[in-house]
């Protein structure tokens, strides 16, 4: 058999078992993230089988896939909702930002991690899943919650956030000089600044220039797009997530719709790859030592989210429910801790415990999260020591 | 009364009532969209009792439904005060007599008296029907008459053929 034939025979296998752990993962109502996750772990190092041949491909690819999941997440949000979603919410993004961070940087510097570690971490306890999120409220019927837009304009700050974390961490990363890091910092910054502007002003003009009647050729320019920011963003040492992510944002408008639903295939098919890899790459026999860390984590972040949520709602002036509604919602991390945790482990330079902390982290609140948000309520109204009332 | 409208970042836009019963009721317009229909519950007024998704024919017909409630409500208060008369609404059934056919074929007021005001067809109101307009099957004939002409009226459009 050649070098080809095996590719594609490992490709197939690959793409096939994602495909049946994401249907298992539609039907049990749970986001696909972490048996995709536990899919890598069981084949790679340490696991069953080794694709060899499809190593050069699965990396790219995967790449992509961070490319492509920031790109969706700026394009889900349109320019305006980001700004008037700072305006807002800027107080309880705060609050979020520094309760979640702090159990991230203080589990890195007890394991001994560094200043490294400590901001890796940092990152993977913050970064609630918006995709996940979204999903459980629409799901569960609470869009016409009061409660809901507090949870979702906490979600578009933290993606502000991410947009001048990611720049940050991945020159920390590279091990730029201090120096090195503030001028990307400042580079990175004045470009969110100007896209920002910039697509509340002459959006449609990106719109414009990428938009296409045509289906096919409306993808090869937006992939092409995104590609190229990416890698040019990357060459400023700013990342090229952060890139993709900015283009996202300034594409608007019906343009966007467009190019979400054109996208979203080829984002699940990248992304899955990304999240295997990732899983693969992670030593499983690594993963027993920090289980109960990880456990620990889980519940110190877990109690630190509700305590967000439940403080945001509560300064909207909504009842006792609706607060522990919004800080339950919070609860899930999913995709971005995984991108973070993935930056920080193809630089090398943080120790490989933090793939399997985050890994393991990430698995246990991708499947809590959703299933705290459903329970919450009875547990509520049990505390609360309330019958069941008819709710007509 | 006024309408209040909510971003919901990511998702679309919530535009709701707040009733005189202090409920909330309202409509989530997804991005795609798609709509919903949220009610609010009564033992917590932040949280949905109900949050129903309609397709665009759907949620047409429901607000026509709505509006035309009111109109016969309207009807039914404007011929109030002239004793004896009042409002009905006949359904033409599959196989009445008259389905298929135009209005002035019923010749409604020359047999019972009686005035086709409206037609109520796919949640869309038909004021003052002309006598050529045909009748579907399913359409709902407001009329307005004395009690008898009514009843007699009702049986014509529901003979059959």
């Amino acid at each position: 058999m050649d070098g080809t034939a095996l590719s594609l025979i490992q490709l197939g296998v690959v793409f096939f078992g994602l495909g049946f752990l994401g249907r298992l993962a539609g039907r049990i109502g749970m986001s696909p993230v972490p048996l995709y996750l536990l899919g890598g772990l069981a084949f790679g190092e340490g696991g069953f089988i080794t694709f060899a041949g499809i190593e050069d491909f699965a990396h790219i690819a995967s790449e992509i896939g961070v490319i492509l999941l920031l790109l969706m997440l700026g394009l889900e949000y349109t320019a305006k909702e980001l700004v008037t979603g700072l305006k807002q919410s800027w107080m309880a993004g705060l609050v979020d930002l520094v309760l979640n961070m702090l159990p991230g940087i203080a589990v890195a510097l007890i394991l001994g991690w560094g200043p490294v570690g400590a901001l890796v971490m940092a990152g993977v306890t913050y970064s609630s899943s918006s995709g996940i999120i979204a999903k459980v409220l629409g799901d569960l019927g609470r869009l016409g919650n009061r409660e809901t837009p507090v949870v979702l304009s906490i979600l578009v700050f933290e993606d502000l956030a991410m947009a001048a974390y990611l720049p940050i961490l991945t020159t920390v990363l590279a091990g730029v000089s201090f120096m090195g890091g503030l001028t990307a910092l400042g580079i990175s910054l004045a470009v969110i600044t100007v896209v920002l502007v910039g697509a509340l002003r002459y959006g449609h003009l990106v719109s414009n220039l990428l938009d296409s009647p045509d289906r096919e050729s409306f993808l090869l320019k937006l992939l092409g797009a995104a590609l190229l920011v990416a890698g040019l963003a990357s060459a400023l040492h700013v990342s090229a997530a952060v890139g993709a992510f900015l283009l996202g944002i300034a594409i608007s408008g019906g343009t966007a719709e467009n190019a979400t639903r054109v996208l979203e295939p080829l984002r699940d098919l990248f992304a899955a790859m990304f999240f295997v890899l990732f899983g693969l790459n992670t030593d499983p026999r690594t993963i027993p030592p920090v289980l109960g860390v990880a456990l620990l984590l889980a519940l110190v972040t877990t109690i630190t989210k509700v305590a967000t949520g439940w403080w945001a709602a509560g300064r909207q002036g909504i009842g006792v429910p609706g607060r522990a509604r919004a800080g339950a919602a919070l609860i899930a991390r999913g995709e971005f801790s995984i991108v973070i945790a993935g930056l920080a482990v193809a630089s090398g330079v943080v120790p490989v415990e933090l793939a399997a902390l985050s890994t393991t982290y990430v698995l246990i609140m991708a499947v809590s999260g959703p299933v705290a948000a459903r329970y919450v309520e009875p547990v509520v109204a049990l505390f609360q020591g309330k019958k069941p009332e008819p709710v007509f | 009364m006024n309408i209040e409208e909510t971003p919901l970042p990511g998702i679309g836009v919530r535009r709701e009532l707040r009733l005189s019963s202090g409920r909330r009721v309202g409509v989530v317009t997804h991005r795609d969209g798609q709509t919903e229909l949220i009610l609010s519950r009564v033992d917590d007024p932040d949280a949905c009792a109900a949050s129903i998704p309609l397709s665009a024919e759907e949620a047409a017909g429901l607000g026509s439904l709505l509006g035309s409630a009111q109109l016969i409500a309207q009807l039914t208060a404007e011929h109030e005060n002239i004793s004896g008369v009042t409002t009905h609404q006949i359904l033409i059934r599959k196989g009445s007599a008259f389905a298929g056919r135009p209005l002035g074929d019923t010749h409604m007021r020359t047999r019972t008296g009686t005035s086709i005001v409206a037609l109520l067809r796919d949640g869309k109101v038909i004021g003052s029907p002309r006598p050529d307009e045909v009748l579907h099957v399913d359409d709902m004939v407001v009329i307005v008459g004395t009690d008898q002409g009514l009843a007699d009226a009702a049986q014509i459009l529901q003979s059959r053929l």
